[in-house]
């Protein structure tokens, strides 16, 4: 690990102060920056931490029915926080899916959505990647790319976002809150994660020193509570990050749909969300038809970018499986095998 | 001979070494922190092939805190190369003598610095340019050939019959390849060395699970006589082999504190698990199995192609099983290899055993389909009465009720013969399978020390290795009903070099090998004190002779008049003695061992269920049941083989390393991505110890059961995703895209 100074942030002013400066990273919990720091991928020259600034680990409801998530509120309390949770049960259930316990226990919400990709070839230092090293090329192109995207990659970059939090979070409309040098600004989740286009190095859109302060859940999201699961298929039944999942929200008038959220994971390198698909289900009756033309829909355009065309197919039954079971209601409480197609589902 | 009265032997003890484990304080190698420790860090190269053209010395030395870089320029000369071999089951060593790169993430240079962390920068800064060689890693791509011996000395073919006239014969046949996949072994405990030189004496502190052969190695490398030499290996946190010998990076410790002359910790990174301290090289097995109507085999062949490095040999046998397990007139066992450039593959949780069981219990049940038979009631008739190859007589073999037990806990009688028949109330789908377990009952030489001491308490001493299996209990259990005494007034000592030698920790052969030293050491150091007595006219077993006289609760007592006794302390006090001792060997008898085929036998049935859509597989039921002759602790016993058996979930369902082709790394080197199961993978395990007396496989009649666990758990597994999708998948791991349709 190389040697860094390290500054404690009293406040959020002083901490955009010190991460304003050339080679600042700011530290949470520390669950991916400090992995990246001992494999030398990550090398700040300042670590700002931020643990102890204050007011930034609440869970608020705002007077017009938002929620506001504090980026230091820990993904373990925020998933069992009973009024959030029965608010927004997919995304209580995203956040038990991902990780361990025990990384839960320290992981912020901010650092689980600016988690870095787990591309092998961005972890492995002696390969070419354009995220660590802007201009070297994309090594995984050709390589070991069963885990990589299938919707959005392009020729620099092949990657995946690993977040399981911030699918259900793009598919409830989320917005990102940010304090900068320049005052705070917001940006919808959705236009958080940047594609990697010819620019893979770029990955959100925070410019430097800007500080995520929260994640803001607007008034509506509430109103799917009652029809909203997260999926998970993955290779092991815990710890493990998704090959694809989807987070599914319906607002049902009777036996119809009145509106649908749908957002893909392990997909691309943001949260996928799927608009188009989403826009045909609305006012349509909930027939496994239409879950499945939703499912073409929402993967139209993906190709594989390797060894990884079985995500696409993947992904289709994911999105049938979400819609059915999201219509079907959300559970009494997350299952105890959180997002799993064996906590429980019915699929006859 | 004296009669052991004991009855400690077969207690479900819980371990004597759990209350240090769980609080912290039993020191496993790396918590050793003498005065003036230093630490290092490997650097391992990126490429497989080539050589170093350059390191930046100058960078990582001037990193603070570095004090030293060690190269092949500047490391210690050994007295003996570490390509020279020490015997034909001792393996070449990547020990900085010169400059070239024969697999990813060898070691190429070793920094010592004050901090763990100056030593991981500095190895970073070295920032390494190769010559580098186009690698070849893949299976099927190198130049075949037949190796002279597979495992640990075993011929690469062998069979009996004419397998083409078998299978010409038969009347029903199937001819099919498994791959299995590259696998490391991982234990939780890195590799770790704390060196300390005092002159030309060496203490190292470092797991392993043969202190012996490590202190030889160490002895042969560095040219010292090997009582030079002090290795304390109490505990290890898990070697499935890769600790079986000492490791490049151990000994690169060993090196790195010669050089500076301070105390030197070095612990393997978990990524660097992923080259120099061995591997499971993947396999392509080819059966070809013909059988009569009735199921009768009439043929069978298993040839295996497997990978070694371009080094060094050796050879993953996995067609040896096929030996062993079941009846037929015309078998036909090999082997072939190719080199590559990877580093020389190792034993590895049941060497073979494990992926030769999936693939032939895989094949087994391809062949009850095309018969329309039942998979039990296929292998019940080919079932093996004698060792198929050799004819020789089983020294026992319970596997019938093996068979029986687990089918009846299992409820292995309700199962549909056709395929996708079972759903569960979630709609998912539901499978059943099969497979048997097999392991050979091996033993090696060990060695123990019991002395019995005038305050009527004991002192055994072996230098056997604890890597978890239970040596603190279960030889403390042998030893406590050899000497006849109760355990809380039993000493025993493990884990160090300078007792006599424990033999290893390996082939599942510890407890039988080392129990025995201890139970032969025990019962000599009765027969000591007996002697004392019975020759001593103020005795009360005066004239007793020895064989006239037992030993339980620290008094020997007359066999003929069980009244007539006294204490060992009183022994001991009246003939002026502090204590008395003997040594025991533990081996096995030549001639039995000529006589008699002996192996541990089992049977493993598995239920998984079957995302019908998504393709995801969750093992959902295992019930083993296994004969291993005598249980000398039940609760370790059920321990070892839900180990195994959740290994054998590891082969058929996660384990894979990932090699990228081009530059031959292991792509997914850490825990996160390498899959090994969690507990959410495990809901219900089972065990069932099936009674078996042997009394021919040593004096205590046990069978080793450290391994077994994975055979047949693998095969039953895949036996059971078929019966739940009727899809066969043949790649090992199995994954959830090949159930896609």
């Amino acid at each position: 690990m190389n040697r860094f100074d390290y500054v404690r942030a009293g406040s959020v002013a002083e901490a955009i102060a010190a991460g304003a400066e050339p080679g600042a990273a700011y530290l949470a919990a520390g669950t991916n920056l400090v992995d990246l720091m001992k494999g030398g991928i990550a090398r700040p020259e300042r670590i700002v931490d931020i643990t102890r600034l204050p007011d930034l680990d609440r869970i608020e409801r705002l007077p017009d029915g938002a929620t506001r998530i504090g980026a230091l509120v820990r993904n373990s309390d925020l998933a069992h926080d009973p009024d959030f949770a029965r608010s927004y049960p997919a995304v209580a259930e995203a956040l038990l899916a991902g990780a361990s316990a025990q990384l839960r226990n320290a992981a912020t919400a901010a650092g689980n959505v600016l988690q870095r990709t787990r591309c092998q070839y961005f972890y492995d230092v002696a390969s070419a990647c354009n995220k660590r090293a802007p201009g070297s090329g994309c090594e995984a192109i050709g390589g070991v790319t069963r885990a990589h995207a299938v919707l959005g990659w392009s020729a620099h970059c092949i990657a995946t976002n690993p977040s399981d939090f911030a699918v259900p979070l793009a598919a409830l409309d989320a917005v990102v809150e940010i304090e900068g040098s320049a005052g705070r600004r917001e940006v919808a989740l959705e236009a958080f994660h940047r594609l990697p286009g010819d620019a893979p190095e770029r990955e959100t859109a925070l410019e430097a020193g800007e500080l995520v302060v929260a994640l803001r859940l607007p008034p509506e999201a509430a109103g799917f509570a009652a029809h909203a699961r997260y999926l998970k298929v993955r290779e092991r039944t815990s710890y493990a990050f998704a090959l694809v999942s989807a987070a599914v929200a319906l607002r049902m008038e009777g036996s119809r749909i009145a509106e649908a959220r749908i957002a893909l994971g392990g997909v691309a390198l943001k949260p996928w969300r799927c608009r188009e698909a989403e826009a045909a289900l609305a006012d349509r009756e909930a027939t496994p038809e239409a879950f499945r033309a939703t499912a073409e829909a929402a993967l139209a355009g993906a190709e594989p970018s390797g060894d990884n065309a079985f995500k696409i197919e993947l992904a289709r039954r994911i999105v049938v499986r979400g819609l059915t079971l999201a219509r079907a209601g959300t559970p009494e409480r997350v299952p105890a095998l959180p997002a799993s197609p064996f906590a429980g589902a019915h699929h006859a | 001979m004296l009669e052991r009265h004991g009855s400690s032997i077969g207690q479900p003890l819980t371990r004597r070494d759990g209350p240090d484990k769980v609080t912290g304080a039993a020191r496993y190698a790396a918590d050793v922190h003498p005065e003036g420790l230093l630490h290092a860090v490997m650097a391992v190269s990126t490429i497989a092939r080539g050589r170093v053209a350059h390191l930046d010395l100058a960078a990582a030395q001037a990193h603070p805190g570095v004090v030293a870089v060690m190269t092949p320029e500047n490391a210690p000369r050994l007295a003996r190369s570490p390509d020279e071999k020490e015997g034909p089951v001792s393996f070449r060593l990547d020990l900085l003598q010169n400059d070239g790169v024969r697999y990813a993430s060898q070691p190429i240079a070793v920094v010592i610095a004050e901090t763990l962390e100056a030593a991981t920068e500095g190895a970073l800064l070295l920032n390494p340019r190769y010559e580098a060689e186009t690698p070849s890693v893949v299976l099927g791509a190198g130049e075949r050939f037949t190796p002279q011996m597979v495992g640990a000395g075993l011929p690469a073919a062998m069979g009996s019959g004419d397998l083409e006239a078998g299978l010409a014969a038969a009347e029903a046949r199937i001819e099919a390849t498994y791959d299995t996949a590259a696998q490391y072994h991982n234990a939780l405990e890195p590799h770790a060395s704390v060196a300390e030189w005092d002159g030309d004496r060496l203490t190292l502190h470092t797991p392993t699970q043969g202190l012996y052969p490590a202190k030889a190695r160490l002895a042969a490398l560095f040219g010292l006589p090997p009582e030079n030499i002090r290795i304390h290996s109490p505990y290890l946190g898990g070697g499935f082999g890769s600790k079986g010998f000492l490791s490049s990076p151990q000994i690169l410790g060993v090196m790195a504190a010669k050089l500076v002359g301070r105390p030197v910790k070095l612990v393997t990174r978990r990524e660097q698990m992923f080259g120099p301290v061995g591997h499971r090289a993947s396999t392509r097995q080819t059966l070809r199995l013909g059988a009569k109507r009735d199921g009768v085999l009439t043929g069978y062949g298993h040839h295996t192609l497997t990978l070694t490095s371009t080094y060094d040999d050796f050879f993953e046998p996995a067609s040896v099983l096929s030996r062993h397990l079941y009846a037929c007139p015309a078998i036909a066992t090999n082997h072939e290899a190719s080199r590559a450039d990877i580093p020389t593959p190792l034993f590895m949780r049941a060497p073979g055993e494990a992926p030769g069981s999936v693939a032939l219990e895989s094949a087994l049940d391809e062949l009850a389909l095309e018969l329309g038979i039942d998979p039990l009631e296929l292998r019940l008739r080919n079932y093996a009465e004698v060792e198929p190859l050799s004819g020789r007589p089983f020294s026992s073999k319970a596997l019938r009720e093996c068979y029986a037990q687990g089918a009846e806990r299992f409820g292995w009688a309700s199962r549909p013969l056709e395929p996708r028949q079972m759903r569960d109330a979630d709609g998912l789908l539901v499978g059943w399978g099969l497979g048997t377990a097999t392991y050979p009952a091996g033993m090696f030489q060990g060695e123990a020390r019991a002395t019995i001491r005038a305050d009527g308490t004991a002192l055994v001493e072996t230098a056997a290795q604890d890597m978890g299996q239970g040596p603190w209990t279960v030889l403390a259990q042998i030893a406590a009903d050899g000497l006849g005494l109760p355990l809380d007034r039993l000493d025993l000592r493990i884990g160090d070099s300078d007792m006599p030698n424990g033999g290893l920790a390996g082939g599942s052969t510890a407890t039988a090998t080392t129990g025995t030293a201890v139970h032969n050491a025990a019962q000599g150091a009765v027969a000591a004190l007996a002697a004392l007595a019975t020759n001593d006219p103020a005795s009360p077993l005066y004239g007793a002779g020895n064989a006239g006289v037992t030993a339980a609760e620290g008094r020997l007592s007359r066999r003929d008049d069980p009244s007539r006794s006294e204490t060992f302390s009183e022994i001991l006090a009246r003939a002026g003695r502090d204590s008395v001792e003997a040594k025991g060997q533990g081996a096995g008898e030549p001639a039995s061992r000529k006589a008699y085929a002996m192996h541990a036998h089992g049977a493993v049935y598995a239920e998984v269920k079957v995302d019908p859509d998504l393709g995801q597989i969750r093992v959902t039921r295992l019930v083993g049941a296994f004969a291993a002759g005598r249980v000398v602790n039940p609760r370790l016993v059920r321990s070892q083989y839900y180990g195994g058996m959740i290994w054998g979930v590891s082969l058929a369902l996660h384990e894979h390393a990932t090699l990228d082709a081009r530059s031959g790394r292991v792509m997914n080197n850490n825990l996160a991505e390498y899959h090994v199961p969690v507990n959410a993978d495990i809901p219900s395990v089972e065990a069932i110890l099936v009674e078996e007396h042997d009394p021919h496989v040593n004096p205590l009649g046990i069978k080793g059961v450290g391994e077994i666990g994975i055979t047949g758990t693998a095969g039953a597994i895949a036996n059971a995703v078929w019966h739940a999708t009727g899809v066969r998948v043949r790649e090992i791991p199995i994954t959830l895209d090949r159930l896609l349709g």
